[in-house]
């Protein structure tokens, strides 16, 4: 060794000096990773504590929004918010495990494949704002529907198959491969194998992901501006004539989420209260998706015990 | 066809015998199921495509019109430092000057990953060299939690307290590039973050265990070892991040102040061309040459994001032929 | 189909990866209960073989069988063969046990089920029999709905076997079926493979083990490298091998 300067007990100089790098290294990541830990718990204490009075207040959560009177409540807009997540993962889901099966099961080396992989990719790296755009062209105005449910829904359909592609491409990808071989080996064909063996094998991890992407589209506003629009009207849970923009389910109806209220009544400016309904509204958004990080969990882990108990 | 139509009969007539004269009239053959299942899924894998084929085509043919149909020069276009599309200019054409949103996009865009990187480098090399169980159990999943905060909330956060915060020390009204930046980088810190920890973790352990080996300590095997190899990875990270933050809309938008005009500091408000265009869309008429550039700026966020996703599939491949 | 005509028969069977070659031109033919073992060191090719007798090899991206195999004196190996008729006469057990997620009733009515077999006395008769056959009925006929995956190593291995059988196949092809299993279940494993040869099935398993080779097999296939370079009556090859390399093998020289 080249320095041989012994320094109490023996420990070389250099040692020493290296070691004393390697702890002040060590204390700069922890307190980067505090640091970024605390941050997270502050924002999300902050909206939670800032919205509380309001996100569990009754009247709140189901009166309709008001626009130069305080008091306004985000009755319409839960109720779309949730409306729409539904009808989203009802179209994506099919069309999400139909894709991630053709990749991993049908897709021929070549040039087929690296299109469709590229096209995901492609579309998950979009800006949500240019996706809700091409909504309106297609959906809201190509189509005829104006700003409605189902051109949001549409729009987010767009935003959440990349996602559900990759979730359920994973989770398939984890079963082992002997499985498959068995399947195959008795004579079934790649479809029944995939179907009635991978897919049950899979289900805890696409059940999770699938909850987890709930969150995601939840949440989401941008894709909805320009599709699902900024109006909410007033809804009448006792209407079921479909065609009534007052009937909840008529899905060619605007519908504000809760996101999209956010943003417009801060752009707008209007509203006396704003800053208590922001909050009231952020955090009642904020709990849900806590709760569907929770649900996924549970569930995730519920279902896993059950395959493999059963 | 015949003869596969005859072998067909034949290995159904053993088959029935082997199963004790079970014969099922409707079995369906197993070609069929599997055809059935190749056109389901190519199907839905088509209108993947489709979709982003058609986006993209749409997308783009609008933001052309602009200069194709309504005269706008492309060099205007991109160069023009002023916004303002219901003034003419001196020269009798709508002032419609990119210019300031583009450079609010790449301030932003920039500063956000400059800021953010330390921090995401940071976490990740602490969660895979120091504490990986740490880093596994409690610090992954909550960065994952991080993720699913919405947009819009950052953006709220962003108006209540960023903002406020930003005016108290730098003067002015606290809207601008570097509360934007701000918002920005606390929302890519999870993406930054996650790709950066696979990256690192990819790395080999026969590599660390190498300079171990030569007597180095851990931040020596780190500095000089895991990081340089784990480069292409974290590259990625940050490009990644970079495209998020380029296209991130309503967080932004309710920050950066709004003011459409080339950024003279970090304090004084801006635009992005996200910004410009949540807000613009709305308000003007299809077919005015003010709405055609609007999708002319869709346009550009939609081709840079495709020059991003390019430049990541190029890292990749780089970084594929290095490893070999 | 004249008594002379091999059950089973390869000619010049080759398998290339990529292009790659890794089974050079093999032709080999299996009788009608008769035990074939393949044996030979790591990456010789007895696997690769095995699994182009199923088509199992289709499976694999790149991988390409050349070649004729005929299964009752007909060519499978082509563009339109019905792999799925062929993979119901031949059946596969692998290395590690790989019952299905689902109960052991479900494991060995499941194929059948998708191949149109119905009605419950049917079913039950069929997992019954199969399971006889592959010496585990005693053992699992009080908890047919159990999971499979409650069973010990050996027993899945058995429910593999009978998850085979019960599509009356006749060959069946095993790929070092014991290597993960303890002595004693290997016995009982090897015990049905004699059960099915006198019942007619053709059985060809690759082996690692020599010695197990020498007991349950009638006749014995070398590998090296991607050859098949010896093939003849198991008790001849073990004590007069031709091929000095196959001497070599047997005395240990490599492995």
């Amino acid at each position: 060794m080249a320095s041989e300067e012994t320094v109490d007990g023996g420990i070389s100089y250099v040692t020493k000096r290296l070691r004393a790098e390697d702890h002040v290294a060590t204390g700069v990541l922890t307190a980067i990773v505090a640091a970024i830990l605390v941050v997270l718990v502050a924002i999300i204490g902050y909206i939670v504590a800032s919205g509380a009075s309001k996100a569990f207040d009754p009247h709140f959560l189901s009166a309709k929004p008001e626009q130069f009177k305080a008091g306004g409540g985000i009755g319409p807009e839960l109720f779309n918010s949730f409306y729409l997540l539904v009808l989203t993962l009802l179209i994506s889901l099919p069309i999400s495990l139909g894709a991630a099966i053709f990749l991993t099961q049908y897709a021929p080396e070549g040039p087929v494949t690296n299109i469709a992989k590229t096209a995901i990719e492609t579309l998950s790296s979009l800006p949500s704002i240019v996706v809700g755009l091409f909504g309106m062209l297609v959906f809201v105005l190509g189509a005829g529907w104006g700003f409605s449910i189902i051109s949001g829904a549409l729009a987010l359909t767009m935003f959440n198959i990349p996602i559900l592609v990759r979730v359920i491409q994973q989770a398939l990808e984890a079963v082992p491969r002997d499985q498959r071989d068995a399947a195959l080996a008795l004579g079934l064909t790649r479809w029944e194998a995939t179907i009635h063996i991978l897919v049950p094998a899979a289900m805890p991890a696409i059940v999770t992901g699938v909850i987890l992407s709930a969150g995601r589209v939840f949440g989401e506003a941008a894709a909805l501006i320009y599709t699902a629009g900024q109006s909410a009207p007033a809804l009448d849970f006792t209407n079921f004539n479909l065609a009534s923009p007052s009937c909840p389910w008529n899905m060619f109806r605007p519908a504000e989420t809760l996101a999209v209220h956010i943003w417009k009544i801060n752009s707008e400016g209007v509203v006396p209260d704003l800053t208590a309904v922001s909050a009231g509204t952020a955090a009642v958004l904020m709990i849900c998706i806590l709760l569907f990080n929770v649900l996924a969990r549970i569930v995730g882990r519920a279902l896993e015990r059950r395959l493999t108990a059963e | 066809m015949n003869k596969e139509l005859d072998e067909r009969e034949e290995i159904a007539q053993a088959a029935s015998s082997a199963h004790g004269g079970e014969r099922q009239p409707k079995v369906r053959s197993k070609r069929s199921i599997e055809r059935k299942g190749l056109i389901f899924t190519g199907i839905c894998v088509g209108l993947v495509v489709v979709l982003v084929v058609t986006l993209i085509f749409m997308v783009c043919s609008r933001g052309i019109a602009t200069f194709a149909h309504d005269g706008i020069s492309l060099g205007s276009f991109l160069s023009g430092t002023t916004w303002n599309p219901h003034s003419k200019g001196a020269d009798g054409q709508p002032r419609m000057g990119a210019l300031p949103m583009i450079c609010g996009s790449f301030a932003v865009t920039l500063l956000s990953c400059v800021i953010s990187l330390p921090f995401a480098l940071g976490a990740s090399i602490f969660v895979v060299e120091v504490q990986p169980t740490f880093g596994q159990k409690v610090f992954r999943p909550m960065v994952e939690l991080l993720t699913g905060i919405p947009s819009v909330v950052y953006g709220l956060v962003g108006l209540s307290i960023v903002v406020k915060w930003t005016s108290s020390w730098a003067g002015g009204t606290g809207y601008g590039i570097f509360s934007g930046s701000i918002v920005l980088a606390l929302m890519i810190l999870p993406t930054v973050t996650s790709l950066a920890t696979d990256a690192i973790a990819a790395v080999p352990d026969s590599y660390r265990d190498g300079s171990y080996g030569l007597g180095c300590t851990r931040w020596q095997t780190i500095l000089h070892v895991v990081l340089p190899s784990a480069m292409p990875g974290i590259v990625t990270a940050v490009i990644m991040g970079m495209t998020r933050a380029f296209g991130e809309a309503l967080a932004v938008q309710m920050v950066i102040g709004n003011a459409a005009q080339m950024p003279t500091g970090l304090f004084t408000p801006a635009s992005t061309l996200t910004s410009v265009l949540t807000m613009g869309m709305g308000n003007e008429a299809m077919g005015t040459v003010y709405n055609d550039v609007l999708w002319s700026l869709a346009m550009v966020l939609l081709l840079m994001s495709l020059v991003f996703i390019l430049i990541v599939h190029l890292i990749g491949r780089k970084g594929a032929a290095k490893n070999g | 189909m004249t008594s002379t005509t091999p059950l089973l028969a390869t000619e010049d069977v080759t398998v290339s990866y990529s292009g790659k070659e890794a089974l050079h031109p093999t032709s080999l033919s299996f009788e009608k209960g008769g035990v074939t073992a393949l044996i030979g060191p790591s990456g010789c090719g007895k696997s690769t073989f095995l699994r182009s007798l199923n088509l199992m090899n289709r499976e694999i991206p790149g991988c390409r069988i050349g070649g004729s195999i005929l299964h009752h004196g007909k060519d499978v190996n082509t563009r339109g063969v019905d792999t799925y008729q062929l993979r119901k006469q031949i059946g596969m057990v692998f290395q590690q046990p790989n019952p299905f997620r689902k109960s052991i009733r479900e494991n060995i009515a499941f194929a059948p089920k998708r191949h149109g077999l119905s009605g419950k006395a049917n079913i039950d008769a069929l997992v019954e029999e199969s399971l006889r056959a592959a010496a585990l009925w005693d053992e699992v006929k009080g908890k047919l709905d159990q999971s499979a995956y409650a069973l010990s190593g050996g027993q899945q291995q058995r429910l593999c076997i009978a998850r085979t059988l019960a599509m009356h196949p006749d060959v069946v092809l095993m790929d070092e079926p014991c290597s993960a299993l303890d002595p004693i279940a290997t016995y009982s494993i090897e015990e049905t493979i004699r059960d099915m040869a006198k019942r007619g099935i053709c059985v060809v398993i690759v082996t690692h083990n020599m010695e197990q080779a020498a007991r349950v097999s009638d006749r014995t296939a070398f590998f090296l490298l991607g050859d098949m370079v010896e093939f003849g009556p198991t008790p001849e090859l073990f004590s007069r091998p031709k091929d000095k390399r196959l001497d070599d093998y047997l005395t240990g020289r490599f492995g």
